[in-house]
């Protein structure tokens, strides 16, 4: 840790000294409080990532860890040419643009944005029902889900209403099942976020765009969302991120099936570890799911930093 | 962006547009934008509601579809509050998600403090690996941290468990925090420091009461977070009596062939009321605000 620690002001706290070792000693006392987190993050998520990288290479299993031996790259070649896996890349991608950018995202916003224009007792409901579900655990979302989306559930209560015949969600589209789910529980954090970002917009940039004859939605694309770009673009990689590693929601309500049809990588992943016992291919399946990830990041951070950059 | 205005984000927003420019009823557009809110929030309780009725029914054959509970009765959550289901696991729960939230919440202040008021070649890359670890699935790396806990002879401990649990918490809780702590002007604490006072007592007398609205956010979404995880838990912890309820939800109904709906929404409930009253809680406190503020800017 021996960063070299600048203060942001030309003002320093106390204890600047101008002699060289000073500094040197001023620069680690600074950088101290981050010694805790580091060690957690490096025993407990660094080792055992460095050990995933390392088992992806091998041909180690969960039962019999005597004849594991290096393979190179046989765990990726093989996950190329394997037909379940490539499913599980499309499912995974289905599922991210489905409940993640498209379902929280735009609901969220548009959320936000009728939260600050309607009645007072509307908007309390709404917020308590949204907030409702994002507070409850993943396992309780999960069977809560299966119930309404099953052959007898209420989805197929109110479109029989309709005269629309019953469908089993959870057979026929699982992937689309476990998406709603997902958008019903993750919601509240993107409308929480943009709600935060919308209630700092300016109130007389908007009223100076209107007074100059700018319609509600021209004010909404060219002045509004403009101003909360930065936080689009992080919302969208922490739900993004938070939506790849979804793990417990889609366990429970399908565990991947039927015939795999909701196997997306995380699932996947464990069903060749710990189900196969194959802890290589299931740790280069997760090395995997962690590039796919680090795509993402990169597309948002570009765009982040075309704003301003981290600062 | 000062931590007095993230607290009253919310409750400060001004009513839309005081002015009508061209003179056009405002109301309708009022009624419309809390129409469609009523619509989506009906979306949203649905499914809460088949909890709500499903657990209250007495109806031993009740399916998995929403009626009116009848017979009404609290059968369904005297079956289930036992010790062994549910007063052990809710206390093996509280003990770990308490426990984790706070060393979760103190290392994450701790590093957010530098990373927040001092200038490095480090930090971006820093941050850049913090924002990227926030999505790391748990569910790859559990394999080896189960190999380490067993080397380590700490499998089946609760307070590893616990330390565990707050290490995957702390990445977004480093980030979240930090640019909560942007949002302090570093103005006041140069004053304590002409004054003689240390950066770290700067923080803990200046900026943590200041973003004491941040810091209480970072903590809700900490806790929740960890009393829903269900696989970190399920794979540490092998004895029934030292899980929490998210496991204990998980391996009681899985146990029968048939689900007991009934009893399976009222251990819903009970499982979902601690977080539920804490964040009641704490928005209040907040002012009914619970915002992001600049917890999310980037």
């Amino acid at each position: 840790m021996a960063a070299t620690w600048a203060e942001v002001r030309p003002t320093a706290p106390p204890g600047r000294s101008a002699s060289t070792g000073g500094r040197t000693r001023r620069t680690l006392l600074r950088g101290l409080p981050i010694a805790p987190s580091v060690v957690l993050l490096l025993v407990f998520l660094a080792g055992p990532i460095v050990y995933c990288i390392y088992a992806a290479f091998t041909n180690m299993s969960l039962t019999g860890q005597v004849g594991t031996q290096f393979v190179g790259f046989a765990n990726f070649t093989r996950a190329f040419a394997d037909p379940a896996f490539l499913n599980s890349v499309w499912l995974t991608i289905v599922f991210t643009i489905v409940s993640a950018i498209i379902g929280q995202n735009v609901l969220g916003l548009v959320l936000a944005l009728l939260m600050r224009s309607g009645h007072a007792l509307a908007r309390a409901l709404t917020s308590a029902f949204v907030i409702g579900a994002w507070v409850l655990p993943e396992v309780v979302a999960a069977y809560l889900w299966q119930a309404v989306l099953g052959p007898d559930g209420s989805w197929n209560t109110v479109t029989g209403f309709f005269h629309i015949p019953p469908q089993n969600w959870l057979f026929t589209i699982p992937i689309i099942a476990v998406s709603i789910a997902n958008i019903w529980r993750g919601t509240a954090f993107s409308m929480l976020v943009y709600s935060a970002a919308l209630s700092e917009v300016p109130r007389d940039l908007e009223e100076a765009a209107l007074v100059d004859g700018a319609g509600r939605f021209r004010l909404l694309t060219s002045v509004t969302i403009p101003l909360v770009r930065r936080t689009i673009a992080t919302n969208l990689m922490l739900i993004t991120l938070q939506t790849l590693s979804v793990f417990g929601l889609i366990y429970t309500m399908t565990k991947g099936g039927p015939s795999e049809k909701s196997m997306t990588l995380p699932l996947f992943a464990y069903n060749q570890a710990f189900v196969s016992a194959d802890l290589g291919y299931g740790t280069a399946i997760a090395l995997l799911l962690l590039v796919i990830g680090g795509i993402f990041s990169v597309i948002y951070l570009r765009i982040l930093s075309k704003s301003e950059p981290i600062r | 962006m000062t931590a007095a205005v993230t607290a009253q984000a919310g409750a400060a927003a001004p009513p839309v547009t005081r002015i009508r420019p061209r003179g056009r009823p405002r109301l309708s557009g009022r009624m419309l934008a809390s129409l469609i809110l009523l619509v989506m929030a009906a979306g949203f309780v649905i499914p809460l509601l088949w909890v709500i009725f499903a657990a209250f029914n007495g109806d031993p054959n009740q399916g998995i579809s929403i009626m009116w509970p009848h017979p009404f009765t609290l059968d369904n959550f005297k079956a289930v509050m036992t010790p062994e289901t549910t007063y052990i696991p809710l206390l093996n729960g509280a003990i770990l998600c308490i426990g984790g939230t706070l060393i979760t919440m103190v290392c994450a202040t701790l590093a957010a403090y530098p990373l927040s008021r001092y200038r490095s070649r480090l930090k971006r890359p820093f941050l850049v690996t913090i924002l990227f670890s926030t999505g790391l699935p748990i569910t790859a790396i559990m394999v080896p941290v189960y190999g380490l806990f067993v080397q380590l002879a700490i499998d089946d401990s609760i307070p590893a468990t616990m330390v565990f649990m707050a290490t995957t918490a702390l990445p977004i809780s480093i980030w979240l925090t930090k640019n909560f702590m942007d949002g302090v002007p570093i103005e006041l604490e140069e004053a304590a420091w002409t004054d003689g006072a240390s950066p770290m007592r700067g923080l803990w007398r200046i900026v943590m009461p200041l973003m004491g609205p941040g810091l209480s956010v970072v903590a809700i979404y900490t806790f929740i977070g960890l009393w829903g995880n269900f696989f970190v838990p399920f794979i540490l912890l092998l004895t029934p009596e030292k899980q929490p309820m998210s496991v204990t939800i998980y391996t009681f109904f899985g146990q029968y062939g048939s689900v007991v709906y009934g009893q399976l929404a009222a251990y819903s409930l009970l499982y979902s009321l601690p977080s539920v009253l804490l964040y009641l809680v704490l928005s209040r406190r907040l002012g009914g605000a619970f915002a992001f503020g600049g917890g999310v800017k980037g």
